[in-house]
């Protein structure tokens, strides 16, 4: 009796796990299923020229969703420009110049530390701090001083993207094979002849997908961005024009969106960002699997 | 003329001190702008902690004082009941990914967990609102703490496979030897020796949700009254840093930076107790 119990007990357990992990493929396939079934009727009226449409104006139910498009792209584009010359320095000097001993390991928790400050506490501190600042620049300028912009966005975002970028480059900065390095210093090579000429080319793919991942990273990101922005739904003139982002617009506007459309139209922008960021990841994590594996 | 052309090896020392210099250079920005920022947080919060920030809940406009004690309640409640949900699918995952290493359908799992992780937050409070919110007619604490424990699943799933790779197949094997079953040995060899690396990717995962607003803009949404329903509408620490932070009032931003301060202390907390786990805790054979 005992026995024929902990045999059941034993095969639930099994299939428990493969239901689990079935699941979780499940949840994503639900994932893209639900956002293109419930945009499916704003799909239908809006068409194809919603990606082009720049006229994004509720009231009269006329949706175009480019001035998101390229406010997500412009801030985020600027953001790992920005963060990209940090990044790369960082991940350099804890994956090359010191990667063991006390004071990298503290200087590695230290930027991580960037990791455990939340998205609207960034944003709160942007408003406060950057936007201010920026504010005093476009005064200079002559330029209308409101401080929320692209460019506030996109400073704040780029040191968001920080630990992250700085910990996949180090990765796979640290990967590269130590006989390739010594044979160059055995050529006598400099270090920064090491590093530009060895390191970074022989790990270019492994490089250009951490900056990958931190642009899907960024596509998404809409507590800070949506403080910092200004949450202006037209093209931007300049980068520090305020302009609106595709997560930025559902957070503002999705609950008090009424008619089927509105709501739609916010649901197939949600639709594109997860398929877009779905598709950055996949490229991502195979390149890097590949480069540190 | 020399035997050698010094000026060549000169040109190239000299440009990779500069070179070496500029990293350093850029490498300290980063460390300055994580204390700058740290700094300003606490010397704008530590003047908003006081005892009516945890005990009170918010005042009605005009007046002043108040607190955010329902935002905290709330909090916990959410990030709770997420973990309850993610933790124990979490780890399952986790032991078949451990399992199943290099088989076809472990690695498309693997894939879907990475996939999982990069998905905007605030695509999955869409999708939670779909799925739960609509249905049921109204915005819920639970309904969040769903949507929370989506977003907890990646860090959970690849700190508890991660470590139970590490375990060497020599334990399983003697358990399994000694005639206990797969289920026995599980629960009573490999989850026990890799509980360090399992509960720090549950504190990961739980330092990942703690500050999240997105997905709860459309599902826990907010509620300024004191709540001890899971069914009902609730305020989080971090939403409400959200609806204060550009607002006209200085009371309101006073006590936003108050909720910055203890979330930020909060998840630093919870990053050390991970670093102590890590070391004191890791498998090691």
């Amino acid at each position: 009796m005992k026995n024929r119990w902990r045999i059941l007990e034993n095969k639930i357990f099994v299939r428990w796990l493969s239901i689990s992990a079935i699941l979780t493929m499940v949840l994503l396939l639900m994932f893209f299923l639900t956002l293109l079934v419930s945009s499916w009727p704003a799909i239908k009226a809006n068409g194809f020229s919603f990606l082009w449409s720049k006229n994004w104006d509720p009231v009269n139910s006329h949706f175009g969703m480019l001035p998101f498009l390229i406010g997500t792209l412009i801030t985020s584009f600027l953001a790992l420009l920005i963060s990209a010359p940090f990044s790369i320095a960082a991940a350099l000097f804890l994956g090359e110049f010191y990667p063991k001993g006390v004071i990298p390991n503290i200087f590695r928790n230290v930027i991580d530390l960037l990791a455990a400050i939340p998205s609207v506490v960034y944003g709160f501190w942007g408003l406060y701090t950057i936007a201010p600042l920026i504010s005093h620049l476009q005064q200079k300028m002559h330029l209308q001083a409101s401080g929320l912009g692209i460019f506030t966005a996109s400073i704040v975002l780029s040191i968001m993207l920080i630990p992250y970028s700085v910990s996949l480059i180090r990765q796979v900065i640290s990967m590269t094979p130590t006989p390739l390095k010594e044979a160059a210093y055995a050529l006598g090579s400099t270090r920064r002849e090491v590093i530009t000429k060895v390191i970074i080319p022989s790990n270019i793919s492994g490089i250009s997908a951490g900056f990958l991942l931190s642009l899907g990273r960024a596509l998404g990101e809409t507590m800070a961005v949506t403080i910092l922005i200004g949450n202006a739904p037209e093209l931007p003139h300049s980068i520090f024009s305020p302009s609106y982002t595709m997560a930025s617009v559902i957070a503002n506007e999705f609950t008090e969106a009424v008619d089927e459309i509105h709501t739609g139209s916010l649901i197939e922008i949600g639709l594109l960002l997860f398929v877009v960021t779905t598709i950055i990841n996949l490229i991502g994590r195979l390149i890097i699997k590949r480069a540190i594996a | 003329m020399t035997p050698f052309d010094t000026r060549g090896l000169k040109r190239r020392r000299f440009k990779d001190k500069i070179f070496t210099s500029i990293v350093w250079g850029l490498t300290f920005s980063c460390l300055l702008v994580v204390f700058i920022i740290l700094f300003y947080i606490f010397k704008k919060g530590i003047g908003s902690i006081n005892w009516a920030l945890f005990t009170q809940g918010p005042k009605p406009v005009g007046e002043l004082g108040g607190g955010i004690s329902n935002a905290i309640v709330g909090s916990l409640m959410v990030v709770v009941v997420a973990a309850l949900f993610a933790i124990p699918m979490g780890v399952s995952v986790g032991i078949y990914l451990a399992d199943n290493r290099g088989k076809k359908w472990a690695e498309r799992v693997a894939i879907a967990v990475d996939v999982l992780q990069g998905i905007p937050s605030i695509v999955i409070g869409i999708v939670i609102y779909i799925w739960i919110v609509k249905p049921v007619g109204s915005f819920s604490s639970l309904s969040g703490s769903v949507a929370l424990a989506i977003m907890m699943l990646p860090p959970i799933i690849k700190n508890t496979e991660e470590t139970l790779v590490l375990i060497p197949n020599t334990l399983k094997e003697a358990s399994l030897g000694l005639g206990a079953s797969y289920f026995k040995t599980t629960m009573k060899i490999l989850l026990p020796t890799g509980i360090g690396g399992i509960f720090g990717g549950c504190i990961i995962g739980i330092a990942r949700i703690t500050g999240e607003v997105a997905p709860l803009l459309f599902t826990a949404f907010g509620n300024p009254a004191m709540v001890k329903s899971i069914f009902k509408p609730v305020d989080t620490v971090p939403k409400v840093i959200f609806a204060y932070a550009s607002s006209p009032y200085d009371d309101w931003r006073r006590i936003a930076w108050g909720g910055s301060l203890i979330l930020v202390v909060f998840i630093i907390l919870l990053n050390a107790i991970i670093k102590l786990f890590e070391r004191k805790w890791k498998v090691q054979f």
